[in-house]
């Protein structure tokens, strides 16, 4: 089976793609996750040798907007993951064959690839009615999702169905949809909530995988923290309006056309961990708070059931200290009153501190 | 058993029954069970949708301005589509007016899920049901890139590209790992296309995927994202500052053009790449007419697209709105949201409990209480199913009725609506694209009838595009920059009671939201969703479904490999996610919990 199958490196070669740019390719692909020289060299190795990894695209409960999300992948291309990086040997939404012919494929790959496949799971079981919520080939989606967990390499949640629920478990969750690690409890599961999760996060996770043959570093949650460490808010290119106490306070003021802070209007930005405001979405053209609209905290647990979207947060986490919007108010009213010399001292002070708990972070 | 439905369908289930589960390639899971005759032509037909959500349900007690976010995340296929119903459902009942710019960009962001997700559906949903990937490694390049040339000016079309193309699907076929075009139904007697064609149909399925992307940024400049872009009840949420202090933080020029350019480009793919393409496949099987079903007999749409903000009579809305019955395309009548005798939902053959189940409900009072129970005829248990026994309730799909009637929805529907009602924008295309081919009008009433219209119609939804951004840019320079109404933003403003609907055309169809709004809080919510329309089961009186009608009285070459039910169902553009959620208005625990 090895013999017939063509690596990553013996693809893009045929594609006419010289030694040296294929080098050159894993460098920036080395650079763009934030890692080291070394590492490109060790990302060129793995790519040379290995035979392209099996995925199983699994969906459950879903809108399938992850899927639609993934095809949107700027780098790598769409024909290019599926074409040449991975084996994308079962995903219902784009699969030639159905019924018979499309669960045979489940049970090979299950039996040829024990422990060597990729499972890939968009969506969550519902329990209740014995799991008959949502069913597939006649039986519950909950048991085919186990028997295909049982001799997957890794686990991904796509979503955050997969990882926490989403829509369809905001209360009163009348199916009993759960997310995946309730029902999978005997292997990591990899997290990459957002509804949907941005597409070069989701490709790089699974070209991570497939490269360095090892799950991306994770945090408590089980999130990628190459994605998922940071707030939308740290990274927000409106933070200095946030900072100045500058404000959108209705729809379509003066203040939303010069591009000021939403957190008024109800921004999640504060309280969200994602990757939005760097990578950005659609090739970095936009992401919700650069059209206008606050962060409704899509990648966060139970962001459906926190209160109206357009509330605003009434707890932020600031430099590691519990503030209320009270606090926050008049900080910014502080701010705003300063003098120049003032505010370049606090500003100042800010960077040191951010600089202090970045190297705390990086030990 | 023999039969014949009230709405003109023969059938018989007494030959070998055939089961294809999952359904795949659509949005959501879908079941279908054939029965075939000796000849193995199909003869009964039972399609049923298998999954629940249970979203409205979820709604209730929420606050109205939320709802667009909720409603999105049921389909993020047709991503959007279903927000854009909310928030015009919540203006209907709160009263609350849009400036005409928020009108030109929601515009815009509709029309473009049209032009991307007709694209998508055409090329990665569909194509396979006509296109033979393993026949392309045969073709000849040069042949190919001829073929190409004659039909179309688009540049990729030398043999170089195409033999580069073919040599790089041989080594990936030769690597033995098909990925997505494993175990299909290469080689297959229904497959009717050369080899240069399908290697150009397969060249263009993956330009394809790589183009789909850039359409999408348009809902990321004016939403902020796509899948799933923002929305906001009173307008859009993107400020417009086009030449002030801050305008990088808005739409602006550099935005608009981006848009415009992506617009053209639009434009340029499906008029070279996508219609080129279509008429190529329907010159090769102009023969295969089957999949008809309702779409003769009654069709229906809402109409969308409205021209003026705030305007949703048949005069401003740009698709076409109306109803057809039984084949008479001479009277087109007219639909009412609000009425009660016009839309209902029925469950006699649904999962779900009614009071009475005799009796249909229209969404306004639409009641949902799931009742997941098999006929004494299934084959196999309950968690694991080998037979529906269609007999009894066996779908999560309602069966909605317009006055009784039975409709198809979508866009051959509204094509045939644009006919009948002579609008030259509609039946244009249409005669331009069967005169060549010369079939008839009627022609139009099967799989690759639904399926031509689908592309027609994303060629008319990119001009529109072109046409509402140019209106932007217009009402722009006059000096016109809101993009949102705040008046009624407030809660205080609003009456203790309220009810109201929205509408739009999905891609998939005629897709309506009811709200009630009692004491500020979602007091019901009911969606009415196009694969409702085509995917339901049968009625009370024995009526089958736009799906399981389309696929009686066709012949299946081979009953083991399904490829003919595969390009029937999926000329339907099936959305599963969204034709099966339902609320309960009072808000109990619907069903036990069983741990497991």
């Amino acid at each position: 089976m090895v013999a017939t199958e063509e690596t990553f490196y013996s693809v893009i070669r045929r594609q006419g793609i010289t030694r040296r740019s294929f080098h050159k390719f894993c460098s920036l692909t080395a650079a763009s996750l934030g890692l080291s020289p070394l590492a490109a060299s060790r990302i060129a190795n793995a790519l040379e040798t290995k035979p392209r990894v099996p995925v199983i695209w699994l969906h459950g409960l879903e809108c399938t907007c992850c899927s639609e999300s993934f095809i949107r992948s700027a780098h790598p291309l769409m024909k290019d993951v599926v074409l040449s990086m991975i084996s994308l040997d079962y995903d219902d939404t784009i699969m030639a064959a159905a019924g018979r012919q499309a669960e045979a494929i489940l049970e090979e790959i299950r039996t040829n690839y024990k422990g060597e496949y990729v499972l890939a799971v968009e969506g969550n079981p519902p329990l209740n009615e014995s799991g008959m919520f949502c069913m597939q080939d006649g039986k519950p989606f909950v048991e085919k999702l186990k028997l295909m967990a049982e001799d997957a390499k890794a686990i991904i949640a796509w979503g955050t169905c997969a990882s926490w629920g989403c829509v369809q478990a905001a209360k009163p969750n009348p199916t009993q949809a759960t997310p995946i690690d309730k029902v999978i409890t005997n292997k990591p599961i990899i997290k990459v909530p957002g509804c949907p999760p941005i597409a070069e996060v989701m490709t790089a996770v699974v070209t991570f995988i497939t490269t360095f043959g090892k799950l991306p570093e994770l945090d408590r949650l089980g999130r990628p923290k190459m994605f998922y460490s940071q707030r939308i808010h740290d990274k927000c290119y409106r933070r200095s309006h946030f900072d100045a106490g500058q404000f959108v306070e209705d729809w379509d003021d003066d203040s939303a056309r010069k591009g000021y802070c939403l957190y008024k209007m109800g921004c999640k930005g504060p309280t969200t961990y994602n990757a939005c405001s760097t990578v950005r979405w659609n090739e970095g053209v936009s992401f919700p708070i650069q059209s206008g609209h606050g962060c409704l905290g899509c990648s966060e647990d139970g962001f459906w059931d926190e209160g109206s979207f357009y509330d605003r947060l009434t707890t932020i986490k600031e430099l590691g200290i519990e503030m209320n919007a009270d606090q926050i108010g008049m900080a910014a009213a502080e701010v705003v009153g300063a003098t120049v010399a003032a505010h370049a001292a606090v500003t100042a002070v800010k960077r040191f501190m951010g600089k202090r708990t970045g190297v705390a972070q990086d030990n | 058993m023999r039969v014949q439905t009230p709405n003109g369908f023969n059938l018989d289930n007494s030959g070998k029954r055939i089961v294809v589960d999952p359904l795949t390639r659509i949005e959501g899971h879908l079941r279908v069970e054939v029965n075939v005759d000796s000849n193995n032509v199909i003869r009964n037909a039972v399609s049923t949708g298998t999954m629940w959500r249970g979203i409205e349900t979820i709604l209730k007690g929420r606050d109205p301005r939320d709802a667009w976010a909720f409603t999105e995340r049921i389909c993020g296929v047709c991503t959007g589509t279903h927000a854009l119903t909310s928030v015009r459902a919540v203006e209907h009942a709160l009263g609350i007016t849009i400036p005409e710019n928020a009108n030109s960009i929601r515009n815009i962001m509709q029309l473009c899920l049209y032009v991307h997700d007709h694209l998508v559906h055409f090329y990665h949903l569909h194509a396979l049901d006509w296109v033979d990937v393993m026949s392309a490694l045969k073709a000849d390049a040069k042949a190919t890139s001829q073929l190409a040339q004659s039909v179309s000016p688009w540049p990729l079309s030398s043999p170089s590209y195409f033999k580069q193309l073919q040599m790089r699907l041989i080594k990936f076929v030769e690597s033995g790992q098909l990925g997505p075009f494993k175990n299909g139904y290469w080689g297959h007697p229904a497959y009717k296309l050369p080899p240069e064609a399908n290697l150009i149909a397969v060249a263009h399925y993956l330009e394809a995927l790589d183009f789909q992307k850039e359409i999408a940024k348009i809902q990321a400049v004016y939403g902020g994202k796509n899948p799933h872009p923002n929305w906001l009840v009173g307008g859009v949420p993107c400020p417009i500052n086009v030449d002030g202090t801050g305008a990088v933080g808005a739409i602006n020029m550099e935005r608009l053009n981006l848009v415009s350019s992506i617009i053209d480009r639009s434009i340029e793919f499906v008029e070279q790449v996508y219609l080129p393409d279509l008429v190529m496949i329907a010159s090769f099987y102009k023969d295969w007419l089957y999949g008809g079903g309702l779409s003769g007999k009654s069709v229906m749409s809402y109409g969308d697209i409205p021209e003026h903000a705030n305007d949703y009579s048949e005069k401003s809305l740009m698709l076409p709105r109306g109803v057809i019955l039984n084949g008479n395309l001479n009277d087109v009548l007219p639909i009412d949201h609000g009425d009660p005798e016009q839309i209902q939902e029925f469950v006699v053959h649904s999962w779900y409990k009614y009071p009475d189940e005799t009796r249909g409900l229209h969404p306004w009072q639409g009641i949902t209480e799931p009742n997941f129970q098999l006929g004494a005829d299934t084959k196999g248990t309950k968690t694991d199913i080998k037979e529906l026994d269609e007999g009894a309730k066996y779908s999560w799909i309602k069966a909605p009725r317009w006055r009784g009637h039975a409709v198809e929805v979508g866009p051959l529907a509204r094509y045939v609506m644009g006919y009948a009602q002579g609008r030259a924008e509609f039946k244009e295309p249409i005669d331009k694209f069967l005169k060549p081919l010369h079939l008839p009008f009627t022609a139009l009433f099967s799989a690759l009838g639904r399926t031509a219209a689908r592309a027609l119609e994303c060629q008319w939804a990119a001009h529109q595009m072109s046409y509402f951004q140019d209106k932007l840019v217009a009402h722009i320079k006059a000096g016109g920059t809101s993009t949102a109404n705040i008046e009624k933003w407030s809660r205080e403003s609003w009456p203790r009671k309220a009810k109201g609907y929205g509408f739009t055309e999905a891609p998939r169809g005629a897709l309506g939201h009811w709200i009630k709004i009692k004491d500020c809080k979602i007091d019901n919510y009911q969606c009415v969703v196009p694969t409702t329309w085509n995917g339901w089961p049968r009625d009370l009186k024995g009526n089958i479904g736009a799906f399981e009608a389309s696929l009686i009285d066709t012949p299946m070459a081979d009953p083991e490999k399904p490829l003919e039910i595969l390009r029937t169902i999926h000329s339907f553009d099936p959305c599963l996610a969204c034709s099966t959620h339902v609320m309960s208005p009072d808000g109990q625990e619907l069903v036990t919990v069983k741990v497991r």
